[in-house]
């Protein structure tokens, strides 16, 4: 339990994906103009990663490590991540339009994102670690809370960039930085603030 | 053989006006996270030429028989192939290397420049044209990846492909003047050394913005 919830909160903040790892660096800068799509690709992120990387988790375990076919883990994973999304999709489309409307063009680009395929390679690292590792990932469970932590981690910092975004409009900024040169600087500045997380132990 | 205008376009426009990274915005991730030190820098540029081109080649040549409905699959398999190609090659000749870039080779097959340039390039043009665009933004990608590392290493670590420039003596531990700037090797210089190609390269191109 102890370890399963200082799993949980060092994926948000010390190993966030974007601040720690970059992951999901395009749609995070494409994506971040205001605060409302923000929130939607951020809780699809977090759910299409919940699904994906128990499944990878299952199949690497189960299939992949003990019949020795580690180097076919790439093309395993992104198959189960694209064909994930699709169904989401399909779900989605069916069962929630207005859900759909909103989410519309981001859903099919959700299975090139980095931090869902990021995931599950972690996730295949950190099998091997020691059980007391803080970093490990040993059940099932683990596997569960770690995609949720790293989702929950994606979504506070499209947000808040976002929000960022939104009061910046107004400012004066020289005219060659503006746009994407200064949304890099945003960020790099949230990744300072967000390496003090990295001594946080539990 | 004489190049045409249009290949040339073709070839070059990524080094410059229609870079990847700075124009496109396309392979953030692993341009920020590789460029710590140039070797792995170096390695990972070259990994990602090889792969854009070649996996550009092979859409192109089967680009009228991929079904519209499924086209992100196929091509996340062709490109999830070569990626193993690759990360298999570099575990036997360059395992070192391939331990510092743990799971960012693997990210190559997320990696947006790949899908971008497929998806815009390859579906609709020629095998040759597609593998001129290929490589020209592999080589765009790795400019900018070469630069950002080169002032990260240098600054962050004093040496250059693990070579010491800044001599021992200079150091403050030996009695010297100078401390590495610890900043560089964080992750957040990464993004700010990124905005900085960024302003100057806009500053240098003001007609294509």
């Amino acid at each position: 339990m102890e370890h399963a919830f200082s799993l949980f909160i060092r994926s948000i903040f010390a190993d966030n994906m974007v601040f720690a790892f970059f992951l999901g660096m395009c749609s995070f800068l494409a994506v971040s103009k205001n605060v409302k799509t923000s929130l939607g690709l951020g809780a699809a992120v977090t759910f299409v990663l919940l699904i994906t990387l128990p499944i990878n988790y299952l199949l690497q375990k189960y299939i992949l490590s003990p019949m020795e076919l580690n180097y076919l883990s790439f093309i395993l994973f992104i198959a189960v991540i694209a064909a994930i999304v699709q169904l989401v999709e399909m779900i989605v489309e069916k069962y929630s339009p207005s859900l759909y409307a909103s989410l519309g063009i981001f859903l099919p680009l959700i299975a090139v994102n980095c931090a869902i395929m990021g995931g599950s390679l972690f996730m295949q690292q950190r099998i091997l670690l020691e059980p007391e590792n803080v970093k490990a990932i040993t059940s099932f469970g683990d596997s569960v809370i770690y995609a949720l932590g790293s989702g929950i981690g994606w979504l506070i910092a499209i947000c808040c960039l976002a929000a960022i975004r939104e009061k910046m409009e107004y400012n004066d900024v020289p005219k060659p930085l503006q746009g994407l040169g200064i949304t890099f600087i945003e960020v790099g500045l949230m990744a300072l603030a967000f390496m003090c997380f990295s001594g946080l132990n539990i | 053989m004489a190049l045409s205008q249009k290949t040339k376009e073709t070839l070059l426009g990524p080094l410059n006006t229609n870079n990847p990274i700075v124009v496109q915005v396309l392979g953030i991730c692993s341009a920020l996270a590789v460029t710590v030190q140039l070797k792995p820098a170096l390695v990972m540029s070259i990994s990602v030429t090889i792969i854009v081109a070649l996996a550009n080649v092979i859409v192109s040549l089967i680009r009228n028989t991929i079904p519209m409905r499924i086209r992100i699959i196929v091509q996340l398999v062709v490109v999830a192939a070569l990626v193993t190609l690759v990360s298999e090659v570099l575990k036997a000749f360059a395992y070192d290397v391939a331990m510092q870039l743990s799971v960012y080779i693997g990210l190559i097959i997320t990696n947006c420049i790949l899908m971008g340039r497929l998806e815009a390039f390859a579906m609709t043009n020629k095998v040759w044209d597609s593998f001129l665009d290929g490589l020209g933004n592999g080589l765009g990608y790795s400019i900018i990846l070469v630069v950002v590392a080169f002032v990260r290493e240098l600054f962050g670590s004093g040496t250059l492909f693990g070579i010491r420039i800044i001599p021992e003596s200079w150091y403050v531990a030996n009695g010297g003047f100078y401390e590495n700037c610890g900043l560089m090797v964080m992750p957040a210089m990464a993004l700010i050394l990124v905005a900085c190609v960024i302003w100057f390269h806009r500053s240098i191109n003001k007609e294509s913005k």
